[in-house]
């Protein structure tokens, strides 16, 4: 389906969402960003490659609306210290193709590759990304954002941002 | 070693404060593993994660790299990941389930116990090489409760001696599962910037959760909260156990989960899996399930690699002097109520691993205390907390408040020892 990439408009929107939302993590504007998300929006970054079934597995992040905003709320509120000496970063976000697209609703997949540093020390961290988001006349949003950590099975390190 | 040399080494650690070269210096890591984790036994699997014949893990033993592997007579076989004929590891994946083990490289084949099953083109051997003096190399392996140790040292005491007293908290922790047996049901894996030994004392550090887990504390329910809340209850205290071992105990009304006196009020946050259990289970099962959502109420830190800690283990791997990994590793009851299962992975996930509410901060104060330990590395690190009101329990074990150093103390006593110890390990 890659070739409708840019000529379906409703692509097009998802892919502007995709790339608002990459600047506002790096940003670190959660507030704003968490309102990028449904009610009954999911954001998900699993340790198992395969599952679907996030909630029978061990994830590293599985927030619906109420984790998202605790966890907003914690990366602001200046209490924790990782937040407080975060990594800056950066992300690129590409290599689309689209899963699935309807008037409603559009399912992208995504490459993301991450740097961050902090204290003279670079990380890179790369993901696949899956967005469903749901196209509205009062704003698109997204309903389900999973990030596949190509390490995930491994040992992850990040500090103080959100991927 | 020469014996001053390791008198020196051991002097660097006193009773109540370290040298801070300690967590620095490459020659006393390379040092440490020699002496202690080629040494001490070592923890390397829980049994439910290798659970039927030929079911494995990678691991590693200081900077060696094992297999724990289950073989068909159900033994518990910790193998050195190294091929006998020129040395390529034989395993490369972190678990799975096999038949044997066969080197990449030209295809020597081992069992499950080790032993050399294949060699390809055999006549380059023949009067050369008996299969049966190549084996994987095998290390002791003994478990208690179902969590398994390996060591190098063929003179090490039995693992059950080493655990010492620590077997009683050991019991205690599995409580926690509720007759059901306990299971891995998911592991966090993150490294930190900084030495093994500051992992180690955290476990056993009461004093840093109110302030390092502000951030958590704020996102938690008020009970929840208050069950932290042990920086001013008498009862919440650290115990040395010997061996290096202690146990920091936060919530003594979960210290023992088969004591029940009735006056806890179960959780309302866990009021829908009350709701989900009833017709299932009775209602004193619900309850005994209920009381061990949080897990043990106390910190068992087994020296030198792994703490049972809560409702969770903690996994230490040294990887270099200034770099550490570990592992989270949740536990649930196997057979035992999903819906409960699941609960305790989302406990789990909001406190540890690289994006929990806790652990990112906990890092976050490991790595600065290992960059601000260069500053004149001779200047001692203070572990002398709560020693003015150390006293020693009914049951012999020195005992001070959980924000106390006493588990530290306890750590770098044992540390001190095996860092004397000669070459036949003799102090």
């Amino acid at each position: 389906m890659s070739e409708i990439l840019f000529t379906d408009e409703r692509v097009v929107r998802a892919i502007s969402l995709i790339w608002s939302e990459a600047k506002l993590l790096d940003d670190k504007n959660y507030p704003e960003w968490q309102e990028l998300f449904t009610d009954d929006g999911i954001y998900v970054v699993p340790i198992d490659p395969e599952t679907e079934d996030f909630a029978s597995s061990l994830n590293m992040v599985y927030d619906d609306k109420r984790m998202r905003e605790m966890r907003v709320e914690r990366m602001m509120q200046g209490f924790s210290p990782s937040a407080v000496a975060a990594a800056r970063t950066v992300r690129t976000v590409s290599r689309f193709t689209v899963e699935s697209v309807s008037d409603s609703e559009v399912t992208l997949k995504s490459a993301q590759i991450l740097s961050a540093y902090k204290r003279n020390h670079f990380d890179t961290l790369g993901a696949e990304l899956t967005h469903t988001i749901v196209l509205d006349e009062g704003g698109d949003r997204i309903k389900l954002k999973v990030v596949r950590l190509i390490n995930s099975e491994e040992a992850v390190t990040a500090s103080g941002y959100l991927l | 070693m020469e014996t001053a040399d390791a008198a020196r080494h051991a002097d660097l650690a006193g009773t109540d404060r370290v040298a801070g070269r300690l967590y620095t210096d490459p020659e006393l890591f390379d040092l440490e593993m020699e002496k202690i984790f080629y040494k001490s036994w070592v923890w390397v699997a829980h049994e439910s994660e290798i659970p039927e014949a030929g079911s494995f893990k990678t691991m590693q033993i200081g900077k060696q790299p094992v297999i724990v592997v289950r073989d068909r007579k159900g033994n518990f076989n910790t193998l050195l990941n190294r091929c006998r004929h020129r040395g390529a590891t034989v395993c490369d994946v972190s678990k799975g389930k096999a038949n044997g083990f066969t080197c990449p490289y030209h295809n020597w084949s081992y069992a499950l116990d080790g032993r050399l099953r294949g060699i390809p083109y055999p006549e380059g051997y023949e009067d050369v090489v008996e299969k049966a003096d190549f084996p994987l190399r095998k290390l002791r392996t003994e478990s208690h409760l179902g969590m398994i140790f390996a060591t190098f040292n063929e003179d090490a005491e039995p693992l059950e001696d080493f655990l010492g007293d620590a077997k009683i908290w050991m019991e205690r922790f599995f409580k926690q599962t509720n007759g059901y047996a306990p299971k891995v049901i998911g592991v966090h894996k993150f490294r930190f910037r900084g030495n093994w030994k500051i992992q180690l004392e955290n476990t056993t550090d009461g004093y840093h959760f109110p302030m390092v887990h502000k951030s958590w504390m704020a996102s938690v329910d008020a009970e929840t909260a208050d069950m932290m809340s042990f920086m001013n209850d008498p009862e919440a205290v650290t115990h040395a156990l010997g061996n290096g071992h202690s146990v920091a105990i936060m919530a003594k009304a979960h210290m023992d989960l088969d004591e029940d006196d009735g006056t806890e009020e179960i959780q309302p946050r866990f009021q829908h899996l009350v709701d989900a259990m009833q017709g299932e289970y009775s209602d004193a099962e619900i309850r005994r399930i209920m009381r061990s959502m949080h897990g043990c109420g106390f910190n068992l830190n087994l020296f030198p690699n792994i703490g049972m800690s809560s409702a969770f283990f903690r996994v230490l791997i040294p990887i270099s002097v200034d770099e550490t990994e570990i592992w989270h590793m949740a536990i649930g009851m196997d057979g035992g109520p999903e819906i409960v299962n699941q609960e305790r992975l989302r406990i789990h996930e909001h406190f540890q691993g690289p994006f929990g509410f806790g652990s990112p901060d906990d890092a976050e104060g490991w790595d600065r205390v290992q960059q601000g330990a260069h500053a004149d590395p001779e200047m001692p690190i203070l572990v002398n907390r709560g020693l003015n009101r150390e006293v020693t329990s009914p049951e012999g074990w020195p005992t001070s408040h959980v924000t106390d150093e006493t588990g530290m103390r306890e750590a770098y006593a044992q540390w001190k020892k095996m860092m004397a110890a000669d070459e036949k390990g003799d102090a």
